[in-house]
């Protein structure tokens, strides 16, 4: 009787944790399937979540050249609302809720590490385009508690808005401010049944965000992976105020221009290694 | 053993059903918080933490303070504290599932917590923080209620008690430390970068958690259900006037780091909280009124004339655990955040939502606490 009694308990426990863990697991598998499908490389082992597949490291950076963009007025409007709508970011208009991927600020707050003692005001006052370093050793993911923030195999810091849970860890871990959390829905509608948040459409290409996860810049993955450039360098047309490309490829673009010229990063001495790069 | 939490006066079942009615309160108020989003806390993008991660930080500081009986008891055999120590295993109890509480409702995403199981990431140090207080929490489960149980039975203790409550000593000093390890490694955030951020956790955790062991050890005296003694009081009393005064010292540390460097990021934070800057000073006059009761406290606790009387130890101990709270519970999470990357200040005020949920919290560990106690009262002493 006690023999029989303890097998069924133990059968009843195995069964039950069984079944909480395996809806899981298949959710694990589909996503995995679904990463293969979307990065369409035959073969390659996943490349999501920090899994690096080979050495040859690819690190896309960013020259954004100050100068030739005051020199077109509007010209970082329009990068901005590139980006804007290629992402479907929500426009609030509130601070409190703000989500941004690619923003303007003045010099004095953008480097708020380099002195202004007795410098030229105007500088204190040029406008600059701000998104993610996406660092060479990004913080951010060194705190993420599920790897739902991860470096790919281009060098781009990723986000898995499905696997998040919305801690916010990463955001304290930024020193750029480059992370913003979607404190509320973004898919609410208006009594006509016309999204509140994105006054320009939807571009039905990009996923909208649930509320309660976090989300950044990322470097237009989707598009770099077909040969495309990231919208706002689209967006920049042939002024070459931004510039984008391999910074480790000694033979591009990117690392001529940076050969070339004197460029600064944002905060250094945090140990990050930026790849976006300014020149001022 | 479970049934001794329904044998109660009214006294009794009244303290319950208050702390039912708030628990309720911050439920339905989290029931709208759930389906809206974080949005309805006061919480941004630049002040992306507030009163529930502060608040998480704190109690994990009351979990590790119920060390400061074990280590005496188990490892130096100290027998005075051998009728309270359960009480501290039990208060330990309460305060990590506050903790786990806190977490769950600041998570966006709350369906997805086991994420962190399913995807375990070593080099993340929430990782390691859900492993610690979980243990310590298993720790404090087992030991407090195997230890309980057996008197409850009238066997001697279980023989596999006494590995785990002197492994449960190292535990406590860990939870602290991973917790003060979420901050004090972030490149960002200058006024959390601080090597002397765990030991000062600690030293604050040393004495907060006793204190309010004492005052609740108080209150139960003067309400006739239990006297813990007047030795053990004392010694206890003694510890947590240790504690504080080194958290103070650490405290004076970092003072002297900032402002003697006159390095602007090591300045600024410190600045923002205790003098304010362009007229962003929510915080100013709180964290000042914290600083003076602290020690105001201490002071007066040097004194034998208000450390003999309950009612004057209770006073003093209330001042030193008022004002670690408003120095850990409120202050040093939120104003890591100010100024934010872009040297702008932007001040974080909680909502009436985000209050009642706090407060919910608080009372559900109230509840636990409250219900633990009864029972190890009633087993222990048999007493009410």
């Amino acid at each position: 009787m006690d023999v029989k009694r303890r097998k069924f308990l133990k059968i009843a426990g195995l069964s039950a944790v069984a079944g909480l863990a395996a809806p899981s697991a298949f959710n694990l598998l589909l996503n995995k399937g679904e990463a293969l499908a979307t990065e369409g490389r035959s073969g390659a082992k996943s490349e999501a979540h920090g899994e690096k597949s080979g050495e040859t490291s690819r690190q896309y950076g960013m020259v954004i050249d100050l100068e030739r963009l005051q020199r077109s007025p509007g010209l970082a409007e329009k990068c901005i609302h590139a980006c804007n709508t290629e992402h479907n970011i929500p426009q609030y208009n509130n601070p409190k809720d703000e989500i941004k991927w690619i923003w303007l600020d003045d010099y004095r707050h953008s480097f708020p590490e380099h002195s202004q003692y007795k410098k030229n005001t105007a500088l204190a006052k040029l406008p600059v385009v701000l998104l993610c370093n996406h660092c060479a050793h990004p913080p951010c993911v060194r705190a993420c508690p599920t790897k739902a923030t991860f470096k790919n195999s281009d060098g781009v810091v990723m986000m898995d808005y499905h696997r998040c849970i919305g801690c916010r860890f990463c955001m304290a871990a930024c020193p750029y401010g480059a992370r913003s959390f979607n404190w509320r829905r973004p898919r609410e509608k208006d009594a006509n049944g016309k999204y509140k948040f994105f006054p320009d459409g939807v571009n039905p290409e990009f996923p909208m965000r649930m509320r309660g996860v976090v989300e950044k810049c990322n470097f237009c993955a989707k598009r770099t992976l077909a040969g495309r450039l990231p919208a706002c360098v689209e967006a920049c047309g042939d002024s070459k105020a931004l510039v984008f490309g391999d910074i480790n490829d000694p033979k591009s673009e990117i690392s001529q221009v940076l050969k070339a010229k004197y460029t600064i990063q944002r905060k250094p001495a945090a140990g990050t290694e930026p790849s976006v790069f300014y020149i001022i | 053993m479970l049934e001794k939490a329904l044998e109660g006066n009214n006294r009794y079942w009244a303290w319950i059903f208050f702390l039912l009615g708030v628990i309720t309160i911050g439920g339905l108020f989290y029931v709208h918080q759930f389906h809206y989003g974080l949005g309805s806390t006061g919480m941004s993008r630049d002040v992306s933490w507030g009163i529930y991660i502060a608040q998480f930080t704190f109690m994990v500081g009351v979990a590790a303070g119920g060390v400061m009986l074990a280590l005496p008891l188990y490892i130096h055999d100290y027998k005075v504290f051998g009728k309270i120590a359960i009480l501290g295993e039990f208060m330990a109890i309460a305060a990590v599932a506050m903790c786990l509480m806190f977490i769950t409702v600041d998570l966006g995403q709350p369906m997805r917590i086991m994420n962190v199981l399913l995807h375990p990431t070593p080099h993340s140090m929430l990782f390691w923080d859900m492993i610690v207080l979980n243990g310590y929490l298993f720790l404090n489960v087992v030991c407090g209620w195997g230890i309980l149980h057996s008197v409850y039975k009238e066997v001697p203790p279980p023989k596999w008690a006494k590995p785990l409550v002197i492994l449960s000593v190292p535990w406590a000093f860990s939870i602290h430390t991973v917790t003060a390890f979420l901050y004090c490694g972030l490149p960002g955030r200058h006024f959390w970068l601080t090597a002397i951020l765990a030991p000062r956790f600690l030293a604050s955790a040393f004495a907060a958690g006793p204190a309010l062991l004492i005052i609740i050890a108080l209150i139960m005296k003067h309400m006739g259900c239990f006297d813990p003694g007047k030795e053990a009081i004392q010694k206890l009393t003694t510890i947590i006037i240790y504690a504080a005064i080194t958290n103070l010292f650490f405290v004076g540390l970092e003072f002297f780091t900032a402002y003697y460097s006159n390095v602007p990021e090591h300045m600024a934070t410190l600045n923002y909280l205790f003098w304010g800057v362009d007229g962003h000073n929510s915080l100013v006059y709180l964290m000042r009124f914290g600083m003076f009761i602290g020690i105001a406290g201490i002071i007066m606790l040097l004194f034998q004339k208000f450390r003999q009387s309950d009612g004057w130890l209770g006073f003093c101990l209330a001042l030193i655990f008022a004002s670690l709270w408003i120095d850990k519970g409120v202050g040093f999470v939120l104003a890591g955040f100010v100024p934010n990357p872009f040297d702008r200040i932007t001040e974080y005020y909680p909502t009436l939502s985000e209050i009642s949920i706090a407060l919910g919290v608080w009372a559900a560990g109230a509840l636990i606490l409250t219900l633990l106690y009864k029972i190890a009262l009633k087993v222990e002493f048999k007493e009410d």
